[in-house]
């Protein structure tokens, strides 16, 4: 049987939602999936990923470096296990940390490389992706081995497939890069649900027209069960929300099954980072909004008082 | 310091795609920067008025790629370097091994700064393999940089609001992100006095690189799938928000 790894981003050794989205895509050609545990423990990793079809937890050490907070020294450590488990492909999360660490060990393997992808055939070595900021999409053929590939988050939806995982323990035999030295990481000031890995998202425009506002949206994404809340750059430039809550070309790209925009006219810079949502729900007063023309509800109405009757809705319907 | 930039020239984000054929376009839309090789362009410039030096601005690209590396001169880059492809499609392999050997017979970098990725081909993997191919380490997605005491201190967003400070071993390269800096518009002066700064030329062809390991293939574009006819949901915002949870709940099951 052929074998493929998947990174396995943890929080808090919680692994992130997302991650299962990927192993799906890893066990769609039938592979025996060996998971890559980053940021957390063997044990817990585990737990997670064996309910969505991993058969190896690949629990990693290189003697006398610190494996978190140098990513070259880790990637060597992934990259030599890669060789020795003799993997065929290796996806991850394409988040920040797993974009890095993918581009870092396709460099290591001379290994052909795509991140973003929205789909991928491991079989054929077949991946599809966004070209020119989510305008048109493309598929490339990637030749060599191993076959490396960052996955959008939730772009794969994520099948349980319960079974019973070993752990693998593996002495890397790298030596420590000694390059770059992750001295301080800075959590964020709120605890945010990060947005680029939410399922679902309400998004605010230019008419919120203050920070202040924006609370109702936060009452609504936690009647929605704890959805992310996102900006349009119009937003964000006026000041009423913070560039981490962008949604864009030039901020975040998200593809959740639910994306509800609320007063956003819906420009081509604002949709190249939404495009992929599976559902979009548009609320603007102005029934000829461009938005209407590429969404799949539309509601003509005031944000604000829609946005409250659905908070109450749900409420009452949950 | 020498401080190498490496340039993509890339159509207007705001331009049309149109699909020519099985995996062309239509070429002849406006080109430009790709808009984030400006703040790398910018942080360059910035770093040299500090420390002295030179900031050379490299490309990979068609004849048409020549007006990028004028832009960046028309901001400040003191000469240029442009390899000659005849595609815009270069594999990252490709273009990464001709940046190191133009660069590596050129001078001796103390950093290379590029874009955090081109916003037409998104692959956001050629500044891994060309640092990797001069053994410098490499940084992405940087929005705060500095050097300090002889090494690079950088800090990068890692998603959900987390940032990471990160020191580097110099020389690096770095690609930069939104946020780093604001890029200047050049001064009339400068465009001029660019005119008259000097290119290089290379060929891609006559370079004799060897065939990568591993590539990767655009066989098909297409435009992003549409969505189909809105459904437009009506009444007073009650109704509205019951009718969509309702659809949301039965029809669409995201709910
Ligand atoms: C290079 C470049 C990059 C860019 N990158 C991004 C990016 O990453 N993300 C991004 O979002 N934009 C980006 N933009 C900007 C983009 O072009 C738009 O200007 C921006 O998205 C508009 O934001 P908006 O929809 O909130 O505001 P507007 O376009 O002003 O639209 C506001 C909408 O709200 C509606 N409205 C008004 N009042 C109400 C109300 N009470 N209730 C309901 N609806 C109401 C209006 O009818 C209108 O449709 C970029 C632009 C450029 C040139």
């Amino acid at each position: 049987m052929l074998r493929t790894g998947v990174l396995t981003e943890m929080n808090d050794n919680r692994v992130r939602e997302a991650n299962f989205g990927v192993i799906a895509g890893a066990r769609e050609g039938d592979d025996e999936v060996y998971a890559f545990p980053v940021n957390g423990t063997a044990d817990a990793c585990k737990d997670a990923v064996q309910t969505y079809g991993v058969e190896k937890v690949v629990d990693l050490a290189v003697e006398g470096a610190e494996l978190s907070s140098d990513p070259e020294t880790l990637a060597k450590a992934i990259a030599d296990a890669v060789r020795h488990f003799e993997l065929k492909a290796l996806l991850g999360l394409n988040s920040p940390r797993g974009r890095d660490l993918l581009a870092r060990i396709a460099t290591i393997l001379d290994a052909p490389l795509a991140l973003d992808c929205l789909k991928v055939d491991l079989g054929q070595g077949i991946v599809t992706k966004s070209h020119f900021s989510g305008k048109t999409l493309a598929t490339l053929k990637l030749s060599g081995t191993p076959l490396i590939c960052g996955i959008r988050p939730n772009a794969i939806r994520s099948r349980p497939d319960p079974r019973e995982a070993d752990i693998l323990p593996y002495q890397a035999s790298v030596e420590g890069a000694g390059r770059i030295r992750v001295k301080e990481v800075k959590k964020a000031e709120s605890e945010t649900i990060d947005l680029t890995e939410a399922n679902i998202i309400i998004s605010g425009g230019r008419p919120m027209n203050s920070a202040e506002n924006f609370k109702v949206l936060h009452e609504c994404a936690d009647a929605l069960g704890g959805a992310a809340v996102g900006a349009s750059r119009a937003a964000v430039d006026a000041g009423f929300a913070p560039h981490d809550m962008q949604v864009g070309q030039t901020g975040k790209t998200v593809s959740p099954q639910l994306y509800i925009a609320c007063g956003i006219s819906g420009s081509i810079q604002h949709f190249a980072g939404m495009k992929t949502a599976k559902v979009i729900v548009a609320v603007n007063t102005d029934e000829e909004a461009p938005i209407f023309g590429k969404c799949d509800y539309g509601l003509v109405g005031d944000l604000f008082e829609v946005v409250l009757a659905l908070t109450e809705v749900l409420k009452a319907s949950s | 310091m020498q401080i190498y930039v490496c340039l993509k020239h890339v159509p207007d984000t705001v331009a049309m795609i149109n699909i020519v054929g099985d995996a062309g376009f239509d070429e002849s839309v406006k080109f430009v920067m790709n808009p984030y090789d400006e703040y790398a362009v910018e942080e360059a410039l910035k770093i040299v008025k500090q420390e002295g030096g030179e900031v050379i601005a490299v490309t990979v690209g068609k004849e048409a790629a020549a007006s990028t590396i004028r832009y960046a001169m028309a901001m400040g880059a003191h000469r240029g370097i442009h390899i000659q492809a005849d595609a815009q499609w270069v594999d990252s392999m490709v273009t990464s091994q001709a940046l190191k050997k133009v660069i590596h017979a050129d001078g001796t970098p103390d950093l290379i700064f590029t874009g955090k990725q081109s916003v037409d081909g998104e692959g956001m993997q050629t500044h891994y393999r060309l640092a990797a191919a001069l053994d410098m380490p490499a940084v992405n997605e940087v929005t705060t940089f500095s050097i300090q005491e002889g090494k690079a201190v950088a800090e990068r967003e890692v998603g959900g609001g987390e940032r990471e400070m990160l020191e580097i071993s110099l020389p690096c390269v770095v690609g930069a992100s939104k946020g780093l800096n604001e890029p200047r518009y050049p001064k009339m002066t400068e465009i001029i006095k660019s005119k008259k700064k000097k290119i290089d030329q290379f060929n891609l062809a006559d370079l004799g690189l060897e065939t990568p390991a591993a590539s990767s293939e655009l066989l098909k574009l297409e435009e992003m799938p549409e969505r189909g006819q809105a459904k437009m949901i009506g009444g007073s915002p009650k109704e509205m928000a019951e009718e969509l949870v309702q659809r949301l709940r039965e029809d669409a099951k995201v709910l």
